[in-house]
C-alpha cells in the first residue's frame, strides 16, 4: 500500500507541476485584471475558450504550427477583452464592482454562445505531431512524461518570464503596477487610468486565451473548455492573494499539485472541487492569500 | 397549448420565488450570490432524495427538509465569506454551485449521478388527469409565491428589513450604530437561500425528474435578470420580473425557430445569447428596473 503510494507520487507531482504551470497563465490574467480594475472579471471563462478556438482556427484551418497559433490565441481574446471591457463593463463599474461582476457572468455566457453558434458543441482536437512518452525509471517508480506536456510547460514559463520582464522593466509595466498599488497616487503623478485599464484587460485576457489553448492542447476543446477550468483559476488567484501576480504563480502551483495529489484519495471527477476547497480553506485561515494582495 | 401555458406559468412562479429569495440577499442586504442555482439544486435534491430515492417521506416533509438544508448551506456560505469583500462572495458562491453540480453528478450511489432522479412524486400525480395535475400545481405555486411574497414584504417593512437595507448601503455605519452586522448578513443569506431551495424542491416535484445538467449557471442569470428587470429591492418587482423573463424566454423560442437555416444547437445558442445580452442591456439602460425601489418614509407623528 505504502510502496504503491510512493510509486505514484513522483508521477502525480510532475503532472501537478505541469498543470500548475499552465494554470498560472489564466490565473495571472485574472489577477492582473483584478489588480488594475478591482473587480473579478468572470468573462475569463469565455475568453479562455476563445483563445482555444482562435488557436484552433490558426492551427487546423490555416495549418500553422503551435507557436504562431498561440499568438492568435493571445491576440483575439486580448482584443475582445479590451473591447468588451470598454463597451460593456466599464460603464457598469461606476454602479459598483458587484454589478460589473454580474454583467461579466452574463458576458461570458453571451460570448460562449457566439462560439457555440459558429463551431457547434462538437469536441475538436488540434493538429499536433504524435510523440511517444518519455519513460524514466527512478528505481522505486516509473515516470512517464509526454513531450507535449513539457513543451506546454516551457511555453508557459517563457510567457510568464515575458510578463515579469514587462512589468519590472518597461515604463508601461511600471505604470500598471503603480495603478494597481495606489490608483489615486498614480493619477496624481499623471498616469492615465483609462489607458492602464485598457492595457490590463488586453494583457490579462490575452494571457487567459493562451492558457485556454494550452489547456486544450493536452486534450480537446469545446465551448465549455474555459468554463471547466475557471474554478481552478479562481482558486489559484485567491490562494495566492487576489491581485498579486507572483501570488497567482504560487497559487497555481499549489492548486495544480493539490488537484493531482487529491487523486490519491478522491475520484478523478472531483479534481475541480479541490480548487473550491482550497479557496474556502485559504479564506478561513489566511484571507489575503499566501502572498497577500500586493500586486508585484 | 393550454398545458404549455400552464407549465410556463408554473415556471414563472418558480423563477418568481427564486427572485424573491435573491431579493432578500442582494436587493435588501446587498450581498452578491452568483450560485443561486446551487441552492436550487440542493433544495431539489434534498426533497427528491427523501421522497423517492432513499425514503418515502410525504412531499410536504421533503420540502420542509429542503428548506432547512438550504438555509443551513446558505448560512455556512455566508459565514465563511461574511468578513470578506463582495468579490470573494461572488467567487465562492459561483464555486459553490459548481461543486454542488459535481457532487450530484458523481456521487452515483447517493444521487444516481448524471442519469438523474426520476419518478419524483407530485401532489395527486397519477390520481388525476395530467392537465388537472398541471392546474393543481399552478395553484400551489401561486399560493407559495403569495405566501413568500407576504413574508418578504413583512421583512422589508419591518425594522429588521430596515437594518438589512442599512447594511446594504453602508455596513460600517450600521455596525457603528450597534447592529450585529455579521448575524444580520448570515440570516439574510440563509433566508434567501431557503426560499431558493424551496423553489428547487417544488421544481423537482413538478418536473418529476431532476439531473445535474439541469442546474447550470444560466439559471442564475435568469433569476438575476428577473430581479433586475422588475426592480432590485422591491418584492413585487421580483415577481413581475420573473413573469416577464419567462415570457421573453419562451417568446425567443418561437422567434428564433422561425429564422430559416439554423441548426438546433445554433437556435439554443442564439436564445442564450439574447438572455445574457438583455441582462447587460438592462443593467446599462435601466438598472433600477421597471419598479424602482422607493424609499419608504414613515409619517412622523405631529409634535403639536
Amino acid at each position: 500500500m505504502l510502496s504503491d503510494l510512493i510509486g505514484e507520487l513522483p508521477q502525480l507531482l510532475v503532472n501537478g507541476l505541469v498543470a500548475g504551470t499552465i494554470l498560472a497563465l489564466p490565473a495571472i490574467g485574472f489577477t492582473a485584471i483584478y489588480a488594475v480594475l478591482r473587480f473579478p472579471n468572470f468573462a475569463i471563462a469565455s475568453h479562455a475558450t476563445m483563445g482555444a478556438y482562435a488557436g484552433y482556427v490558426a492551427n487546423v484551418w490555416l495549418g500553422l504550427p503551435v507557436i504562431p497559433s498561440l499568438l492568435a490565441a493571445f491576440v483575439v481574446p486580448a482584443l475582445s477583452g479590451m473591447a468588451c471591457d470598454e463597451v460593456v463593463l466599464k460603464p457598469l463599474r461606476r454602479t459598483g464592482p458587484l454589478t460589473a461582476a454580474i454583467a461579466a457572468v452574463a458576458l461570458t455566457i453571451a460570448l460562449e454562445n457566439v462560439i457555440r453558434f459558429v463551431f457547434g458543441n462538437d469536441l475538436r482536437g488540434y493538429d499536433l505531431p504524435v510523440w511517444r512518452d518519455w519513460r524514466f525509471d527512478l528505481g522505486f517508480a516509473v515516470l512517464r512524461v509526454g513531450p507535449q506536456q513539457v513543451e506546454n510547460a516551457a511555453i508557459s514559463v517563457a510567457v510568464m518570464a515575458m510578463v515579469f520582464l514587462f512589468l519590472a522593466f518597461t515604463r508601461t509595466g511600471k505604470m500598471m503596477r503603480a495603478v494597481a498599488d495606489n490608483p489615486m497616487l498614480a493619477g496624481i503623478k499623471g498616469i492615465n487610468a483609462d489607458t492602464v485599464a485598457r492595457l490590463g484587460s488586453f494583457m490579462g485576457m490575452g494571457l487567459v486565451g493562451v492558457g485556454g489553448m494550452l489547456l486544450g492542447l493536452d486534450t480537446s476543446i469545446d465551448p465549455l473548455t474555459g468554463f471547466r477550468a475557471v474554478l481552478s483559476v479562481f482558486a489559484a488567484a485567491v490562494v495566492g492573494g487576489l491581485g498579486s501576480i507572483p501570488g497567482a504563480v504560487v497559487g497555481a502551483a499549489v492548486v495544480g499539485v493539490g488537484e493531482e495529489l487529491s487523486l490519491l484519495v478522491l475520484d478523478a471527477s472531483y479534481r475541480t472541487a479541490v480548487g473550491f476547497l482550497a479557496i474556502v480553506v485559504v479564506l478561513l485561515v489566511r484571507p489575503r492569500g499566501i502572498l497577500g494582495e500586493r500586486a508585484f | 397549448m393550454e398545458n404549455y401555458l400552464v407549465a410556463m406559468a408554473v415556471f414563472a412562479g418558480l423563477y418568481g420565488l427564486m427572485a424573491l429569495g435573491l431579493n432578500v440577499i442582494w436587493g435588501m442586504a446587498g450581498m452578491i450570490n452568483l450560485g443561486l442555482v446551487g441552492f436550487m439544486a440542493v433544495g431539489a435534491y434534498t426533497s427528491a432524495l427523501l421522497t423517492v430515492r432513499h425514503a418515502t417521506w410525504p412531499i410536504p416533509l421533503g420540502i420542509l427538509a429542503a428548506v432547512l438544508v438550504t438555509a443551513t448551506a446558505g448560512a455556512l456560505v455566508a459565514r465563511i465569506t461574511a468578513r470578506m469583500r463582495g468579490d470573494y462572495l461572488a467567487i465562492v458562491t459561483l464555486g459553490f454551485s459548481e461543486v454542488v453540480r459535481l457532487v450530484a453528478a458523481n456521487e452515483i450511489r447517493f444521487t444516481n449521478g448524471t442519469d438523474g432522479i426520476s419518478a419524483i412524486p407530485g401532489p395527486w400525480r397519477g390520481e388525476v388527469a395530467p392537465a388537472t395535475f398541471n392546474l393543481i400545481f399552478l395553484g400551489l405555486t401561486a399560493l407559495a409565491v403569495l405566501v413568500v411574497y407576504l413574508v418578504c414584504q413583512r421583512i422589508r417593512h419591518s425594522p429588521y428589513g430596515r437594518v438589512l437595507r442599512a447594511i446594504r448601503d453602508d455596513d460600517q455605519v450600521t455596525a457603528v450604530a450597534g447592529k450585529p452586522v455579521l448575524r444580520f448578513k448570515t440570516e439574510a443569506f440563509a433566508v434567501g437561500a431557503a426560499i431558493t431551495g424551496f423553489a428547487g424542491a417544488l421544481y423537482g416535484h413538478y418536473n418529476a425528474y431532476i439531473a445535474p445538467e439541469g442546474f447550470v449557471p444560466l439559471i442564475t442569470i435568469y433569476v438575476v435578470l428577473a430581479l433586475t428587470a422588475g426592480g432590485t429591492g422591491t418584492n413585487a418587482g421580483a415577481v413581475v420580473g420573473a413573469v416577464l423573463v419567462v415570457a421573453f424566454m419562451e417568446g425567443t423560442r418561437f422567434v428564433v425557430a422561425a429564422i430559416p437555416g439554423l441548426a438546433a444547437v445554433q437556435i439554443a445558442a442564439v436564445r442564450e445569447f439574447l438572455i445574457a445580452a438583455l441582462l447587460i442591456l438592462l443593467l446599462r439602460v435601466r438598472p433600477q428596473g421597471l419598479f424602482p425601489e422607493r424609499h419608504i418614509r414613515h409619517p412622523v407623528p405631529d409634535p403639536r
